[in-house]
């Protein structure tokens, strides 16, 4: 394989790599590492890169070409970042060539590593039950609570692969989690709706996002920093908007 | 007693945020182990009249420090840890009776509620990186490797 192709497959293998890594909620400043130890590894010193949480830029030095990829969506994907840095690893280890990085990570981009949606759905609901204990809650709303967050996070999921405006599946899932708890509340199945509220809401909230927003802003990338702030506000308007709207009745 | 419950629930918890969030399957119950001694710590500060921004901050920094000696452990990364090892801390509580006081007109409760939830949560992110910062100074001094946000300024720096 000539100079020229072999160029070409690192820098497709290292933009795939920062791509699966920023789709599945990495930190801006970890995409950047690795794809600049990735390229280290391959003996391309002079790498430059540029990421923001909607695409990323990169270039292998001032006469090779530049590619860039747009990342249009970003979910929580703890599972596919492990991945993608074990092979990272392996690369920079030197324990597998260029290819054979570029095929796995072909392969990973293609697997769904998500658990069976009911049980992640079994865990939305045992989540929202136990929040209660912690917070001094009603032991007798944990049935309320369970329910709640259940179906909450059920209609985030199925009104997110519907509509793909996350905006608007936050404020329904909100919605219905207010409506169950008022309800519940109302036939007597429950006694603080405060608390069935804020515990069905949990499963919802951007825990991930806040945290990398604040610790790119620590590592000095400003623009992702204030980009992923503004994603994680949007997200806890949204869910606000929705319960205001039950408490407001 | 109490003391117990709170422990296994929180255990329970923090895993049901590591399903959720798609951790890899044999990191799980680490994950709620890292959520449990978090609020642990928060639970039995708050019980001896310490400040809840202070607490929040001592709880997301122990968070960090178990969050980065499981991720050596087993060459993941540390955000797999503390991710869900942070929401039992997150003022979820808080935010939602901010939300609740604007709408019904209370304005200035819900100014003071907002400004809770805004110095809690600025309190845990301060811990998080705190804790990470202090470890990696620590390492530094054992010359064991290097995180990753300090290899990524060391690379920045190589390139100019």
């Amino acid at each position: 394989m000539n100079n020229e192709q072999q160029y070409e497959l690192a820098l497709d293998c290292l933009l795939l790599a920062g791509q699966l890594m920023m789709e599945s909620g990495a930190e801006t400043y970890r995409v950047e590492d690795t794809m600049l130890r990735m390229a280290r590894s391959q003996n391309i010193e002079d790498a430059q890169s540029y990421v923001t949480p909607t695409g990323i830029i990169l270039s292998l030095g001032k006469r090779q070409i530049t590619k860039i990829s747009s990342i249009p969506a970003r979910i929580t994907d703890l599972h596919k970042i492990a991945k993608v840095n074990s092979v990272s690893r392996k690369l920079s280890g030197q324990m597998i060539t260029l290819e054979e990085a570029y095929e796995e990570l072909k392969r990973i981009q293609k697997t769904n590593y998500f658990l069976p949606i009911h049980i992640q759905l079994l865990a939305a609901s045992v989540a929202s039950s136990c929040f209660l204990v912690l917070f001094n809650g009603y032991w007798s709303d944990m049935p309320a609570a369970f329910v709640a967050g259940g179906v909450g996070f059920a209609v985030v999921t199925i009104t997110q692969e519907m509509t793909r405006v996350k905006f608007f599946s936050e404020f329904l899932a909100a919605l219905v989690v207010g409506l169950i708890a008022s309800l519940a509340v109302h036939f007597g199945l429950g006694i603080e709706m405060d608390k069935i509220i804020v515990g069905a809401v949990m499963p919802l909230v951007p825990g991930l996002i806040i945290t990398n927003a604040v610790r790119d802003l620590m590592a000095g990338h400003f623009t992702a920093g204030i980009a992923k702030g503004a994603e994680a506000f949007l997200t806890a308007f949204a869910i606000g908007a929705g319960i205001a709207v039950i408490v407001a009745f | 007693m109490e003391l117990i419950i709170q422990l296994i629930f929180s255990f329970i918890f923090t895993a049901c945020f590591g399903i959720i969030f798609n951790a890899p399957t044999k990191a799980i119950p680490y994950c709620g182990f890292v959520g449990a001694i978090g609020w642990i710590i928060y639970y039995m500060l708050i019980q001896i009249n310490v400040t809840e921004v202070q607490a929040s901050f001592i709880g997301a920094f122990v968070v960090a420090i178990v969050a980065q000696i499981f991720a050596r452990r087993f060459k993941m990364p540390m955000i797999i840890f503390n991710v869900s090892g942070i929401i039992p801390l997150v003022p979820g509580g808080i935010a939602y009776n901010t939300m609740r006081n604007i709408v019904e007109l209370d304005y200035t409760m819900g100014i003071q509620n907002g400004m809770r939830a805004f110095m809690i949560s600025g309190a845990i992110a301060m811990g998080l990186v705190f804790a990470e910062v202090i470890i990696q100074l620590m390492m530094k001094f054992f010359k064991t490797g290097l995180t990753s946000m300090q290899s990524f300024a060391r690379a920045k720096r190589r390139l100019k």
